[in-house]
Formats: structure tokens, C-alpha cells, sequence
């Protein structure tokens, strides 16, 4: 650990929201609240941890760094590099595979970058193939950042994505223009 | 089919608003203080003879389940509920937190009343980030209502409801694992016993439920155990909500009656296989770890868990994954197995290199550079993970290859040959 002095605090509001969410937890057991203070703080720093700020959250929480690092790297939405303004998340899982994930991922690549984990050129978003989102009968689908895309095609991929880089994105959800899981008859 | 009337969850899709006014209209939250009076033990009563068995894919049966609890614990009790919906297949959960999140808050009322719990905890998988918000919502709105708080509902008890979010980790929906990560943990399982109906969240007892089957507590509550039972087959009861994905004209979610043949839901429901019946190859039946039954088992086989268990597949989250005859089954289990590899927590030893080895071996399979004896030895190594692990995520890895060369090994082999004299 360098003896560097940490920059990283929590801001007013989050400075609330923590507090609020220690509340949740017996006073006894701090630790219960790393994973939504890592998500805070990773908020607070477009979408990504530092071990600086890993280490502030841990001394926030009187627990070792160590316990705070397995953490973060346990869990695979945090993130220690910077993505991008937007983190496009394709689920390539079987149900979304088989509805044609292979299409939506050709469109990131053309649209995004060719290779995944690797911020476009302006800065404004990367791609990522993760495993199952849990919105199977809407597949196939992505994630970009809290909102999911779903039933996508090739070509409604790249609208969406689009829609991203002219700064009005679409509306989240179906992109078929079904409602939610109903079946369209 | 099941009748309009006998469904539990009838905004599933959002048609109508969340909000608790809508759901009050809906018949929630109707005279909550009068089931809670009726004493703990009415309640547990009631579930064993509504014969629900839990919705989060093991099937145990509920009633029997909460009766583990201690009833003079000096400790805490705990109701923990898993919204960590994260098994391919499956998004039943998804739509009745962000469409009915007052049946699931007035359940955990219920449930933990019935077990002796001041405090429950929801913990939903962190990419439900917009579910999260509206079961907040929710939650605010049922405080500010004084449905649940200091004397909930003007029952006289007290109870708290705290959400939790996860941050991406499938093992996080097994029970134990999900217990570690609320306790600002890797998810990683712990061995049982201790079961967590003796020591649980923070050494306590604790009961962990999923979504599903503390939504239909309230229901069946009001409209009594018996009802519930009356649908489906003795020991496979009630109402179900299935998630029918992939080669389907029309996938959806849809609450019907448990028993109901793989055939009509598929055709009543999802459109049909694409192409007709007739193309379709094979169906998961109960979300990813469950194996394959080709179609001449979907011709007949019932929806429930008996009947999917004797053709040595499962009910599991009752997730249908269909897929036609254009399907390349290699390869759509492989992802299964790539799945199961970036899921393991690496605790112990057989899954974390296992699931591993099974994948690469998938590839090599699917690639055509495989033999009969690899096909021999990658069964061999499914059976040496099956059962040698803490959590059953070993044997979820294994069990979808088994499922599929039981099935279509004489298929892959003539593949395999054919590959090679080319």
C-alpha cells in the first residue's frame, strides 16, 4: 500500500446515502454494507474503483483492505478501469443465443470497437459479453449501464447504439414494440 | 388452462401501476391484521395443505420448511428473500417484483410473522437495477401506509423490510453463498449442516425463500390451502408462473396451472415451436441445470416435478428453453458449461477445475476434433464432480451434458465421424 495520501471521499450526497444504508445493518455488522457503498463510490467515479477508493470504502467500514479488494474482484459489476460513458453489456447465454445474441454482438463490434473490453475511439462506450441477465423470454438482450435493451435484432442493436452517440437514447425496454413479458399474439 | 379468476399475479405484465393504491384495488394488503390474528400456527397450517413447494428451483416443501424455525430463540430470526434471479431461463421473478412488488412485501409480512422474524432482507441480483428502484418504492410506500413498521398493519407486530443488491455473482442464489455476501462477503457456499434454520444471517436462524413463493403467501392465505392445492397433481399443487425462451413464436411469461403438458403450454401460450411441433429437437425444461429431454419425451411430459424427475430431468424454475431442430446442441450446452465456468467461486476443487476441463472438452467436441473416448472420459469427469462439491452448482454443471449425450450421443458420434473422414 503506498503511504499516498487517498483523494477520494464519499461527496455530501453520498456522504447521506451511506449513512442511510448503514441503517440497514445491525451497528455490529459494517461490513454487510460494502457492496452498496462500493457501488456508491463507484458511481461517484464514472463507473469504475480505484484501489484508493477500495481502500477508503474499507477504512469507511473499519475493515481490512483485503477483505474489501475480495470483494471487488469477487463480483463482476465492479469494475477497476474506466469503460466508457456507456458499459454495453451483451448477454450471449443460451436463451439469448439462440434468438440471435451472435447479431446483436456483430453490431457492438461494428458500432463499438472490434474487440470487447476496449473503450471506442471517442470515449463514449465499450462493449462487454456477460453471462445470463435474467430477462430470457426478452432475449436477446443488453445492458447498458442500469437499463436493458431487449429483443434486439442486428439492426435495432444499432439504433440503439445510435441513439447513444447522437445523445437521445431510446427508450429502455423492448425494442420490438411488445409490453414487458407478455406474449404478443 | 388455468381461469382468469384462479390467477394469483393478475398484473404480471404491468398493465396496470405497481403502485400501492392499484395493488390495494387488486385485493392486496385486503385485511392483512385479520390473517395475522388467525396465530402463527393457522399459517403454517394452511401453507402444508396448500402443498407449496418452493419456486427458487429445489422444490422443498414450504410449510414443512418453515416449521424448522425455533419458536423460543433468544437469537433474532431472519426472512430472507432471494430475488437473485439468475439461472438461464429464468425472469418469473423479475416480473413480479417490478409488476407486483405488494405481493411479495405483504408476504414477507406474513412469512416473517410466521416465523418469528422482526426483520427480513430482500436481496435482488444487482443488474435488477430499475426492479430495485420500483420494490424500494414499494417497500416506502407500505411504511408511509403503516403496513409495515412499528405495529404493521395494526397487528401488533413489528417489521422491517431492507433491500439488499447483489453486484453479479449466480452462486449469490444459493442460499448459504447469499447469506455470506449479505454479510459483506464472497458469495462463496458454507457447508451444512449447520442449516440456516439453525444458523443463519449473522449466526441467527434464518429462513431463506424464494420471490415466488412468498408472493403466493397471501393469496393462498385468503383463499385458503385447499385451493391451492386443487390445482395440478397431489404433491405438485398450485399455480406456477413459467418462463417459456427461445425457438417459440411468441416467449413470454405465464402463470398457469402446475401439471399442465409441456405441448399445450408451449402451444396455448408461446405461439408454438417455430416451424411446428414437428421441428422442434429438445427442451429444457427447468432453467440451465436441468438436462434436455428430446422431443418425444415433450410430447407427453407433464409440468410439474414428479413427472419431469421420472424422464431424470426437473421442474427446477420452471424456465422452458425450447430449441428447434436448427439448433447445433453441442454447442448450445457448451455455452451452458461456459456459463457454469464463470460462475464457479472456485471453493472447491472438482467444480473450480471441473467445470473448466468440461468446457474446453464441449469446444473440442463441438469443433469435431473429439473422439468417442473424450465423449467417455468427459462423462466420466461429470460423475466425479456430481455430489463431491459444498453446493449443488457442481452437479448443475454436470448434469446438462449427461442430459445431453443420454440423448443424442449416436447423433454427436456420426457427426464426429463425419468430421473426421473430411
Amino acid at each position: 500500500m503506498s503511504n499516498q495520501k487517498n483523494t477520494f471521499v464519499f461527496n455530501k450526497e453520498n456522504e447521506i446515502r451511506a449513512k442511510e444504508i448503514l441503517l440497514k445493518y445491525p451497528t455490529d455488522r459494517r461490513q454487510s454494507a460494502i457492496m452498496p457503498l462500493l457501488d456508491l463510490a463507484q458511481r461517484q467515479n464514472e463507473n469504475w474503483l480505484s484501489r484508493d477508493i477500495v481502500e477508503y470504502v474499507a477504512d469507511y467500514l473499519e475493515m481490512p483492505f483485503i477483505k474489501a479488494w475480495e470483494v471487488v474482484t469477487f463480483y463482476s459489476m465492479y469494475y477497476t478501469k474506466y469503460n466508457g460513458k456507456y458499459l454495453v453489456q451483451v448477454c450471449g447465454t443460451t436463451p439469448c443465443w439462440l434468438r440471435g445474441s451472435d447479431q446483436v454482438i456483430k453490431a457492438c463490434k461494428e458500432v463499438i470497437s472490434p474487440e470487447p473490453n476496449t473503450v471506442s475511439s471517442d470515449g463514449l462506450f465499450s462493449w462487454m459479453q456477460v453471462e445470463c441477465l435474467g430477462a430470457c423470454v426478452n432475449a436477446p438482450l443488453v445492458q447498458i449501464n442500469d437499463d436493458y435493451y431487449e429483443d434486439l435484432t442486428y439492426d435495432t442493436t444499432k439504433n440503439v447504439l445510435q441513439s447513444l452517440i447522437d445523445g437521445s437514447p431510446l427508450s429502455i425496454g423492448s425494442q420490438s414494440g411488445r409490453k414487458s413479458s407478455k406474449a404478443v399474439s | 388452462m388455468l381461469k382468469e379468476k384462479d390467477k394469483i399475479f393478475t398484473n404480471l405484465f404491468g398493465d396496470e401501476s405497481f403502485h400501492l393504491k392499484n395493488a390495494q384495488a387488486r385485493g392486496d394488503w385486503d385485511n392483512t391484521k385479520e390473517l395475522i390474528k388467525k396465530g402463527r400456527e393457522w399459517i403454517i397450517d394452511e401453507m402444508k395443505k396448500s402443498e407449496l413447494r418452493g419456486r427458487g428451483g429445489a422444490g422443498f416443501p414450504t410449510g414443512l420448511k418453515w416449521s424448522f424455525m425455533p419458536k423460543d430463540s433468544k437469537l433474532t430470526n431472519y426472512l430472507v428473500v432471494n430475488a437473485d434471479e439468475s439461472e438461464p431461463g429464468t425472469c418469473k421473478d423479475r416480473d413480479m417484483i417490478r409488476n407486483e412488488p405488494h405481493k411479495l412485501i405483504e408476504g414477507c409480512l406474513l412469512a416473517s410473522f410466521a416465523m418469528n422474524a422482526h426483520t427480513c432482507y430482500i436481496y435482488i441480483r444487482g443488474e435488477y437495477f430499475n426492479e430495485a428502484v420500483v420494490l424500494q418504492k414499494a417497500i416506502d410506500e407500505a411504511y408511509d401506509a403503516g403496513l409495515i413498521g412499528k405495529n404493521a398493519a395494526k397487528s401488533g407486530w413489528d417489521f422491517d423490510i431492507f433491500l439488499h443488491r447483489g453486484a453479479g455473482a449466480y452462486i449469490c442464489g444459493e442460499e448459504t453463498a447469499l447469506l455470506e455476501s449479505l454479510e459483506g462477503k464472497k458469495g462463496q457456499p458454507r457447508l451444512k449442516p449447520p442449516f440456516p434454520a439453525n444458523k443463519g444471517l449473522y449466526g441467527s436462524p434464518t429462513t431463506v425463500n424464494n420471490v415466488e413463493t412468498i408472493a403466493v403467501v397471501p393469496t393462498i392465505l385468503r383463499r385458503g390451502g385447499e385451493w391451492f392445492s386443487s390445482f395440478g397433481r397431489p404433491k405438485n399443487t398450485g399455480t406456477k408462473v413459467f418462463c417459456i425462451s427461445g425457438h417459440v413464436n411468441n416467449p413470454c411469461n405465464i402463470e398457469e396451472e402446475m401439471s399442465i403438458p409441456l405441448r399445450e403450454l408451449i402451444e396455448k401460450h408461446a405461439g408454438g415451436v417455430t416451424g411446428g411441433w414437428d421441428n422442434l429437437k429438445a427442451v429444457i425444461p427447468g432453467g440451465s441445470s436441468v438436462p434436455l429431454i428430446p422431443k418425444s419425451t415433450c410430447d407427453t411430459v407433464l409440468m410439474d416435478f414428479d413427472s419431469l424427475s421420472a424422464v431424470k430431468s426437473g421442474l427446477g424454475t420452471a424456465a422452458v428453453i425450447v430449441m428447434d431442430k436448427s439448433t447445433d446442441l453441442v454447442k448450445a450446452i457448451s455455452k451452458l458449461s461456459h456459463f457454469y465456468k464463470h460462475e464457479s467461486c472456485g471453493q472447491c476443487t472438482p467444480c473450480r477445475e471441473g467445470t473448466g476441463w468440461m468446457w474446453r472438452m464441449m469446444e473440442k467436441i463441438g469443433n469435431g476434433h473429439a473422439s468417442s473416448n473424450d465423449i467417455d472420459k468427459l462423462l466420466d469427469v461429470t460423475k466425479q464432480i456430481e455430489g463431491h462439491t459444498i453446493c449443488a452448482l457442481g452437479d448443475a454443471a454436470a448434469w446438462p451434458i449427461q442430459g445431453l449425450f443420454r440423448h443424442f450421443r449416436d447423433e454427436i458420434e456420426e457427426q464426429l465421424k463425419k468430421t473426421k473422414a473430411a
